[in-house]
């Protein structure tokens, strides 16, 4: 086994020290969506939507009428202008309808897709939403279907991002296709979508896609490739695939366990910031700097399984929840020696066998050892649920969401925060009460 | 209130006074008294032997037209309470003091009979000659069939113990009074109900009697009546004039609830207090008062007979039982009163006492009670009426009484709460009020003690008892007390009053007296009681009484009482246990020969919390204790009180074990042995905790709980990270194979754990299926299965996946896993060298700690500047270090000990906020702190 990083019961850094446990679904949650400063929506295999409250963990609403698994969420934020401050939330099902729920009302109901809606994305400037399964829908708020694309792929759409310009990107395989939306003019009164360029570069399916800021976006596969792509002209930027050696002396036999072994590189999400890509990929973390166009810092094994989320905090931490139930906090560090110590080929040795992966293995650490620049320190681990943990949201002001295929959704708060804002409540409680100052 | 035996009594004990106890005063730690009885070989807290019954018990009794006063049932209806006890002499004995007189008839200058809705009396007497005190609560009842529609009943609550009757008789009162309403409103349905069937009897008849007559009349048409026929209408008038009258009943029962309330408002406030709650008891489980009209209507099966002119004589008929006079409803309803009051009242006086005081106390505590306290809500309104009635007195008292007697007088509502308004039976009041003075100055002058002279008094005492002869004494009247309330000098005495005082007083005062019954006090009505004077008893009853009890021993208390009077400055929190340590020790359990006297006295936590050590002495006398009981035990005598308490607190391998407490090392041994016994004894039946897992703690319970509690800190070095764990609020799981054993350590444990609320406390008894994190936010003390099957890898898994929500103690591989705990806190909680030796006693010793606990918490929650920043600029880190130095200074809180309070802090500002108690779990508290593998 290749050494996991632990920390032990002592987490001075952690400070999510008190727990509350959410339970209201009763089927995997997979998804959590923020709806404004305290209140979020949780929705999962079991078809149901639920709003909670950060703060106090209290159940809001429960919105049901999915007769399948939720494939995707959004909000559908009301625009700047309107009077009436109604969010939507969107909700696609593999019972191929797509619902607006709004405060426990069923605004609307589509069922006229062909597939199933795995992607949502909503173009707020537009006002409009695009659906993506396997064709492309653009709808309005009022939920008239504006136009479609032709079928594209049986796979579907599998992350579908905005660019400027009017356009979107759609990972579908291992292509990535660029639309551009035209819009109602003087001409013509109908929305048109055209497929505007394919981008082949990548050898395997497409698992992430995130912009990354005005610039650029960034896509992941499966086997293990970064790209970063220039937003405007889409020509690739940088490309890494240091996760992935594939060695061209395997035999097939060692391809299957290749194969076997490819879910250890496979790029499952990306986050960034202004300087660095974050990429959970298999079960490590990888820090890209987008300035020196390199990986400066990794964590080949940050979990005991895959990565399925990570998030960084404004505080120079990173989160990452995994297949392994866990969510572990890492702080990112200048590292103050370059080459002090080696990294350790742990993430290679994984993976290959024999005599190959010693071969394979000694270039790519090389490779690796000028690479790393800063270090991601574990400085705190989150044990609650049982299963895997799909998905988190972090609150400013109230800490940690994380939905399970436990079924469960743990509200994890800074305790001694808590306990202040507790202390308030209850003094304002006493003023009310008119107790606060009776002595006096 | 103290007859004229007494006073020859008490002169000659002031003879032994009047020769001052010379001695250099010992230092007051090492002035344990020599247990007086111990020669005898008595108990002293036995039932006096002059006691025929073994527990105190209510008996009705009727005075019946045909045979005189006679015994109907007793509660508990079983013949080994009252054993040999003479019900029949007593049911004459007491009702034959019934004062009230109450006139049922033709009063002068009215035509119908009048039903006169007495008020019930109430009369404290004694019968030293059966060893007998008795509460009687007399009531009239009435019956058609009866002499003057009245039969006189009686419900007596008799006691050994005199004192018990005296200081309980408000609750005594109050409790009967709601079996007599209970009783009276069943017998006004039954009446009512009576007179209707008569009035359509009558009717019937008259309508007959009219037919005969006219048809006599058609018949006859000589001009002049035949005396046939003039007897038909003289018949036909009586049955007229007896339809009215009975008519007039029928109105005069209807109309009762009005007249009641009419007539009482000279005590408005009381007596309808009383009312409600008369009113409330029925209503549980029945139809109320309120649907009256129902109540008094007539069945419409009835099928009415004709009456005969002649009505049988009274004795050939066959009078109704009390169950035919009232509804068979209500008179179930008054025997679940009548058997609740058992209930309430068994144990000893100090017990019931304290108890009280506990209530009152924790209903102080309002904001920070729900955490460790079971809370039973038993009726309070009584006490809370009691509270405000008596408020403003004590008020006054707090003001001008020394700090420690601060919580008792409030509780100690007793002998003056009832007064007497029969003008007639006032007698030697006089010479009481001298008495009364006399004595008093005694009483400040006593200081010494001889235990030898005591022997002899008690003697005496015996002899005393055997020989008294029969007359009926009234030692108390209304006089009697107010005289008694006014005389204040009692200010002086600052000894607070020891459930032993009382004691020894009941038995100095029973062997004085010559005359074997004496009715103590009457009270006919509570609604006679003027307000004014309402006010002022409580405090001067309570001085009065402990005046009184301190006459035959206040020797004993000053020597046996150093620990407690040491003890006296703490204050509320610390003066409460002593009393309760005692009370607890002596009556409630009833086999106080077990424990040696003083035992109390150690088990009192000083101010520096440190339980003390035992002089030398003490312990010698221990141990001979423990030969005696080990006799005692087999003694079929004390059989009878073997289903009272569990099979292993009369182990005696078990008292060796837990008793020779220098032996700790050797105790593991033995302790498992009898722990494992006692397990195989109460797996059965005696585990409450398993049919109701949460529910309200019963005595039995609490007195168990703490047993085990104590066995596991004698028996486990670790004890106290692991009690650590449960009041920081990280969830203690008790793992281990057998079931028996670790409900038990469960439910032991489950006394330091804290609520979240006023609901049933985090605790989890037993599980099999491997934990989740919802059970360590729902649960903080879960007693987890351990299957050797490799299909429990599952919960072990679990248990190691989020060991850092939880302490683990393997009670199989005798083991504990937990954050290491440095504080002084729990190291005075559960001491294992403790002298505490049994269940009841260390509950109460826990509850006092975590009571103190719970008020270092809530100072420490609603301090305002703690948690506020004082100004804007002020950062959190600021407040944060003027919390920690306000727990370390002012709490005196040392390392994890903080943790405790902060986390009763969370608990009491989440219960202080909580809109809606019992909606939600709170949530999950943990730290993340390295954990220790502990072994023995």
């Amino acid at each position: 086994k290749s050494p996991l990083q632990t920390i032990g019961e002592e987490q001075t850094q952690n400070p999510y020290t008190e727990l509350l446990v959410l339970k209201a679904h009763h089927d995997i949650v997979r998804f959590l969506v923020q709806l404004d400063d305290y209140r979020f929506a949780s929705a999962g295999d079991d078809g149901i939507v639920v709003i909670w409250n950060a703060q106090t963990g209290e159940k809001l609403l429960e919105l049901s009428g999915h007769t399948q698994k939720i494939t995707a969420i959004i909000t559908f934020p009301s625009l700047e202008s309107c009077e009436e401050k109604n969010q939507l939330i969107l909700t696609a099902s593999a019972d191929r309808t797509v619902w607006d729920c709004d405060t426990g009302r069923q605004v609307q109901r589509v069922s006229c897709f062909q597939s199933t809606v795995k992607c949502l994305t909503v173009l707020k400037r537009l006002d409009i939403w695009l659906s993506g399964g396997n064709d492309l829908c653009v709808w309005n708020r009022k939920l008239d279907l504006l136009c479609k694309t032709s079928h594209l792929s049986d796979t579907g759409i599998s992350a579908l991002v905005e660019i400027p310009k009017n356009c979107v990107i759609a990972a579908v395989g291992k292509e990535l296709i660029i639309f551009r939306l035209v819009a109602p003019t003087e001409g013509s009164l109908e929305w048109e979508i055209i497929e505007v360029k394919r981008l082949l570069d990548h050898q395997d399916n497409i698992l992430s896609l995130v912009n990354v800021n005005d610039k650029s976006f960034v896509t992941g596969s499966h086997v293990g490739e970064l790209i970063i792509w220039d937003v405007l002209d889409w020509t690739m930027q940088a490309y890494e695939r240091n996760f992935w050696d594939p060695s061209p002396q395997l035999d097939t036999q060692q391809e299957i366990k290749l194969c076997q072994k490819q879910n250890d590189i496979s790029i499952h999400h990306f986050t960034c910031d202004e300087e660095n890509v974050f990429a959970a990929v298999g079960r490590g973390l990888y820090v890209y700097n987008l300035q020196m166009k390199r990986v400066i810092a990794c964590q080949k094994t940050a979990h005991d399984s895959n990565v399925l989320h990570i998030a960084k905090l404004p505080n120079r931490q990173l989160i990452s929840c995994s297949e392994d139930g866990s969510v572990r906090i890492w702080e990112l560090r200048e590292k103050q020696q370059l080459t002090a110590e080696p990294v350790p080929t742990g993430f290679f040795n994984m993976w290959g066998f024999g005599r190959v992966n010693k071969q394979a293995s000694q270039p790519v650490k090389k490779q690796q050892e000028n690479a790393t620049l800063c270090s991601l320190e574990l400085i705190g681990d989150l044990i609650g649920h049982s299963s895997s943990v799909e998905m988190f949201l972090y609150f400013e002001d109230h800490g940690l969401v994380t939905c399970s295929a436990d079924h469960l959704i743990i509200l994890w708060k800074n305790g001694e925060r808590e306990s202040g804002l507790r202390s308030l409540k209850l003094f304002q409680k006493l003023e009310e009460n008119g107790d606060l100052y009776l002595a006096v | 209130m103290i007859s004229a035996p007494d006073v020859v009594a008490f002169t000659k004990e002031d003879e032994y006074e009047e020769e001052p106890y010379n001695e250099p005063a010992l230092p007051e730690e090492y002035s344990v008294p020599l247990f007086p009885f111990a020669s005898q070989g008595a108990n002293p807290w036995s039932k006096l032997s002059g006691a025929k019954f073994s527990r105190d018990f209510i008996l009705i009794s009727e005075f019946s037209e045909q045979v005189g006063p006679q015994p109907l049932l007793t509660i508990p209806n079983d013949t080994k309470v009252f054993g040999t006890f003479d019900l029949n002499y007593f049911s004459l004995r007491i009702m034959s003091v019934d004062y009230q007189a109450s006139f049922v008839g033709h009063p002068p200058g009215s035509a119908y009979p009048k039903l006169n809705f007495v008020e019930d009396s109430k009369v404290v007497l004694g019968d030293s000659k059966e060893g007998a005190f008795a509460y009687v609560h007399h009531l009239t009842l009435y019956d058609l069939e009866a002499r003057g529609f009245v039969r006189p009943f009686c419900m007596a609550y008799i006691s050994a113990d005199q004192h018990k009757i005296m200081q309980q008789f408000q609750e005594l009162s109050a409790e009967f009074s709601k079996a007599s309403e209970c009783l009276k409103t069943g017998n006004r349905k039954a009446f009512a109900g009576e007179l209707e069937k008569k009035l359509k009897d009558l009717d019937y008849t008259r309508t007959v009697l009219h037919t005969e007559t006219e048809i006599q009349k058609k018949a006859n048409d000589k001009g002049f009546y035949s005396s046939q026929a003039i007897e038909k209408a003289n018949e036909l008038a009586s049955v007229e004039k007896s339809i009215i009258e009975h008519q007039d009943l029928l109105k005069q029962i209807r109309s009762y609830p009005h007249r009641k309330v009419k007539g009482s408002d000279l005590s408005s406030g009381e007596i309808e207090h009383t009312q409600d709650q008369a009113n409330q008891a029925p209503a549980t489980s029945n139809p109320d008062e309120t649907d009256d009209t129902d109540l008094y209507t007539c069945r419409p099966a009835y099928i009415p007979k004709l009456i005969k002119a002649k009505s049988t004589k009274c004795f050939d008929k066959k009078l109704k039982t009390l169950e035919e006079l009232c509804d068979t409803e209500y008179f179930t309803q008054t025997l679940a009163q009548l058997s609740h009051i058992e209930h309430m009242f068994r144990g000893d006086l100090c017990y019931l006492l304290t108890s009280q005081i506990d209530r009152a106390l924790l209903k102080q505590q309002h904001i920070t009670n729900f955490l460790f306290e079971d809370f039973v809500e038993v009726d309070d309104k009584m006490v809370e009426k009691q509270e405000c009635v008596s408020s403003q007195p004590r008020q006054d008292k707090l003001l001008s009484r020394p700090l420690e007697e601060c919580p008792i007088p409030k509780v100690l509502i007793s002998v003056g709460s009832y007064k007497s308004s029969v003008e007639s039976v006032l007698i030697k009041m006089e010479q009481e009020l001298g008495d009364e003075e006399y004595k008093e100055v005694e009483v400040t002058e006593s200081s010494s003690f001889d235990p030898q002279e005591n022997l002899d008094y008690l003697d005496m005492d015996m002899k005393g008892s055997i020989s008294s002869g029969e007359s009926i004494e009234v030692l108390g009247t209304e006089k009697s007390t107010s005289v008694l309330s006014k005389s204040d000098s009692q200010g002086s005495l600052t000894v607070p009053l020891s459930p032993l005082v009382v004691r020894s007083k009941a038995v100095s005062h029973r062997t004085i007296s010559e005359d074997s019954i004496e009715v103590l006090s009457t009270c006919p009505s509570e609604a006679l009681i003027p307000d004014d004077f309402k006010a002022s008893y409580p405090s001067a009853i309570n001085e009065e009484e402990s005046y009184a009890d301190n006459e035959g021993a206040i020797h004993f208390q000053a020597s046996i009482s150093p620990p407690e009077l040491g003890e006296a400055g703490e204050g509320n929190l610390e003066n409460t246990p002593p009393q309760i340590d005692s009370s607890c020790c002596i009556g409630k359990e009833s086999d106080g020969k077990l424990v040696p006297f003083p035992t109390p006295a150690h088990t009192l936590s000083d101010e520096d919390g440190v339980v003390s050590i035992p002089p030398q002495r003490y312990r010698q006398k221990d141990e001979g204790f423990h030969v005696d009981f080990a006799v005692e035990n087999t003694n079929p005598s004390s059989q009878d009180n073997c289903e009272a308490f569990p099979a292993y607190e009369l182990d005696p391998s078990y008292l060796l074990a837990s008793r020779d407490v220098s032996k700790t090392s050797l105790d593991n041994y033995s302790d498992t042995t009898s722990y494992v016994s006692s397990v195989a004894s109460t797996s059965s039946d005696r585990t409450p905790s398993s049919a109701h897992p949460v529910g309200p703690s019963s005595e039995r319970h609490k007195k168990r709980a703490g047993q085990n509690a104590l066995k596991f800190i004698r028996q486990y070095p670790f004890a106290h990270p692991a009690i650590y764990s449960l009041l920081s609020g990280r969830t203690l799981v008790v793992l281990g194979e057998d079931e028996t054993i670790v409900r038990k350590l469960v439910t032991a444990l489950s006394i330091f754990v804290p609520n979240y609320g006023r609901y049933a406390k985090p605790v989890k008894h037993w599980v099999s299926s491997p934990l989740h994190i919802m059970d360590f936010q729902k649960w903080k003390l879960i007693g987890l299965q351990r299957v050797a099957s490799p299909g429990s890898a599952g919960t072990l898994h679990a248990l190691s996946r989020y060991s850092r929500y939880t302490s683990i103690l393997d009670l199989d591989n005798k083991t504990l896993r937990c954050p290491l705990y440095r504080g002084t806190l729990v190291p005075r909680l559960a001491d294992h060298r403790t002298q505490i030796k049994r269940g009841s006693t260390y509950y109460l010793h826990v509850q006092s700690m975590l009571t103190q606990l719970c008020s270092k918490a809530f100072l420490y929650t609603f301090c305002h500047h703690l948690h506020l920043p004082a100004h804007d600029k002020e950062t959190e880190e600021l407040v944060a270090s003027r919390q920690v130095s306000f727990l370390r200074l002012n709490l005196g809180l040392v390392n994890e000990d903080v943790r405790v309070v902060q986390y009763l802090a969370e608990l009491l500002k989440l219960h202080y906020m909580q809109e809606s108690p019992g909606s939600s779990h709170p949530m999950l508290r943990f730290d993340y702190v390295p954990s220790f593998l502990y072994k023995i």
